[in-house]
C-alpha cells in the first residue's frame, strides 16, 4: 500500500501532475480579497479566518476528481481492484497522497497568507491547528466523492455538487476555532468537533468509498 | 492446480450476454477464447477477475491466483517504464523487475519516460507486468494488440515458457501466437435474449 502512496506523490510532482495547483488557488483567494474588500484591517481582521478556511476549502476541491479518474482512464483501477491490496487501502491511501500534495501546502502556507489579512496574532495557531486537523476530512470525502462519480465523463461538477454539502461541517467547525482563537476565547470545542468529523470520515468513507469503485468497475 | 469454470453466466450493463459457460484448464494449459465482437469475451474475462458479479455459476479457484491483463495497459505516462513496472512490483510483493524487462526487451528503454513510448513498446511494458505478478493464472484481454510479428513470437515464447512452469494462460484473441492451446468458441453461449416481460404496463411510464 505505501507503493501507492509513493507512486502518487512522485505523479503529483513530475510535469501535470496538479501539484501546487490548490496552493496557487489559495494564494490568488487570499490575495485578491483584501484588493475587493478594501484596506480597512479592521474589516480584514474580522473576515480573515472565513476566508482562509473557504479559500483552503476550494482549493481542496479543485483537484479532487483527479484522484480516480487518471487511473480509470487509463486502466490502472482496474488492475489495482485485481492487485493483492484491498480496495479500501487503495482509497486511503490515495486520500493521504491527496492530503500531501495539497492539504498540506495549504496548512503550511495558511500562517503566511494570514498577514495578508491582518490575522489576530492569537488566531495563528488556531488556523494551523484546525487546517491540520481538518484538512485530512475534506480529503477523504473528496474521495468518496471522486469515487461516486468515477466512470461519469465530466464528473467533474457533479462531485463538487456532492461534496460541498459535505464540506460544511468541517467548514462551520474550523473557521469557528480560528474565530475564538483570535478572539481569545477556548477554541476546544470546535478543535474537538473538527477532529471528530475527521476521524469518523475516515473511519467510515473508505468503506463507501471502495464499495463505490467496485459498482463503478462493473 | 486445476482452474475449472461451471455454468457460469454474466452480465453487461445488466443485459445477459453469456450463460452456462463451462471448461476446465489444467496447469500448463492455455485456453483461447474465440468469437465475433461484442460477444461478451472481456465481459467474461472480467468476470473471472472478479471485477464483475457472475450472475450464476462457479469458479473453483479465488481470484487472488489471477492477473489479469485488460486492452488498456495502466500505464503512467510521466513515470519510466522502470518506475511503472517497480509499482506493480511493490504492490504483489515481488522484486524480479530486471528479469521482466530484460525478458521484454525493455532493458534499454528502462528509464525513458512512458510517454516518450511507441505503442508497442508500451504494450510489452503492459505485459512484462504479468510476469512481475508472479501469479499463476493470467487472463489476458487481446494481449497482441499492436505488436510486431517479432514482438508477437516473443510473447508466444513467454506464455510458453509460464505454462511450462505449472502455469495457466487465458487468453481472448484472434490471431495465432504459436502456443499449443485449445480453443473454445464463446460464441456457443450467447445468452437468449431477454423475454419481454408480459405483464409490461406501458401506462404506468
Amino acid at each position: 500500500m505505501i507503493a501507492i502512496l509513493i507512486r502518487d506523490l512522485r505523479l503529483a510532482v513530475r510535469a501535470g501532475g496538479g501539484f501546487g495547483l490548490g496552493l496557487a488557488f489559495f494564494l490568488i483567494v487570499t490575495v485578491l480579497v483584501p484588493f475587493g474588500v478594501g484596506p480597512n484591517s479592521e474589516i480584514l481582521k474580522t473576515i480573515a479566518p472565513g476566508i482562509l478556511w473557504v479559500g483552503s476549502l476550494l482549493a481542496c476541491l479543485l483537484s479532487l476528481d483527479r484522484i480516480f479518474a487518471l487511473d480509470y482512464e487509463d486502466g490502472s483501477l482496474d488492475l489495482l481492484a485485481t492487485a493483492p491490496v484491498p480496495l479500501e487501502g487503495v482509497v486511503i491511501m490515495k486520500a493521504l497522497a491527496h492530503w500531501v500534495t495539497t492539504g498540506l501546502p495549504l496548512v503550511l502556507a495558511a500562517p503566511i497568507l494570514g498577514i495578508l489579512l491582518n490575522l489576530e496574532s492569537s488566531a495563528y495557531v488556531w488556523m494551523l491547528a484546525s487546517l491540520a486537523v481538518g484538512t485530512p476530512a475534506l480529503s477523504v470525502i473528496g474521495a468518496f466523492g471522486a469515487a461516486l462519480t468515477v466512470g461519469l465523463k465530466r464528473g467533474g461538477l457533479l462531485l463538487s455538487l456532492l461534496v460541498l454539502p459535505l464540506y460544511v461541517p468541517t467548514l462551520i467547525f474550523g473557521a469557528e476555532a480560528v474565530k475564538r482563537g483570535a478572539d481569545g476565547a477556548d477554541a476546544g470545542l470546535p478543535m474537538m468537533m473538527l477532529a471528530g468529523i475527521t476521524l469518523a470520515c475516515a473511519a467510515l468513507l473508505p468503506f463507501a468509498a471502495a464499495a463505490a469503485i467496485r459498482i463503478n468497475l462493473r | 492446480m486445476k482452474l475449472s469454470v461451471d455454468n457460469l453466466a454474466v452480465t453487461r450493463g445488466g443485459v445477459p450476454v453469456l450463460e452456462g459457460v463451462s471448461f476446465t484448464l489444467e496447469a500448463g494449459q492455455a485456453l483461447l477464447l474465440r468469437g465475433p465482437n461484442g460477444i461478451g469475451k472481456t465481459t467474461l474475462l472480467r468476470t473471472l477477475c472478479g471485477l464483475q458479479e457472475p450472475l450464476e455459476g462457479e469458479i473453483s479457484v479465488s481470484t487472488e491466483t489471477m492477473a489479469y491483463g485488460a486492452h488498456a495497459d495502466g500505464l503512467k505516462a510521466t513515470l519510466t517504464v522502470r518506475e511503472n513496472l517497480m509499482f506493480w512490483a511493490h504492490t504483489y510483493g515481488t522484486d524480479n523487475v530486471d528479469a521482466a524487462l530484460e525478458r521484454f526487451n525493455l532493458t534499454e528503454l528502462a528509464d525513458r519516460a512512458a510517454q516518450n513510448l511507441s505503442a508497442g513498446q508500451k504494450r510489452r511494458l503492459g505485459l512484462a507486468r504479468l510476469l512481475v505478478t508472479g501469479r499463476p493464472i493470467w487472463v489476458l484481454d487481446e494481449p497482441t494488440v499492436s505488436l510486431d510479428t517479432a514482438s508477437v513470437a516473443l510473447f508466444g515464447d513467454v506464455i510458453r515458457e509460464h505454462l511450462a512452469g505449472g502455469g495457466m494462460a487465458l487468453m481472448a484473441t484472434h490471431i495465432d501466437l504459436g502456443v499449443e492451446a485449445e480453443e473454445l468458441d464463446v460464441a456457443q453461449f450467447k445468452a437468449a435474449p431477454p423475454k419481454e416481460s408480459s405483464d409490461f404496463d406501458e401506462a404506468f411510464l
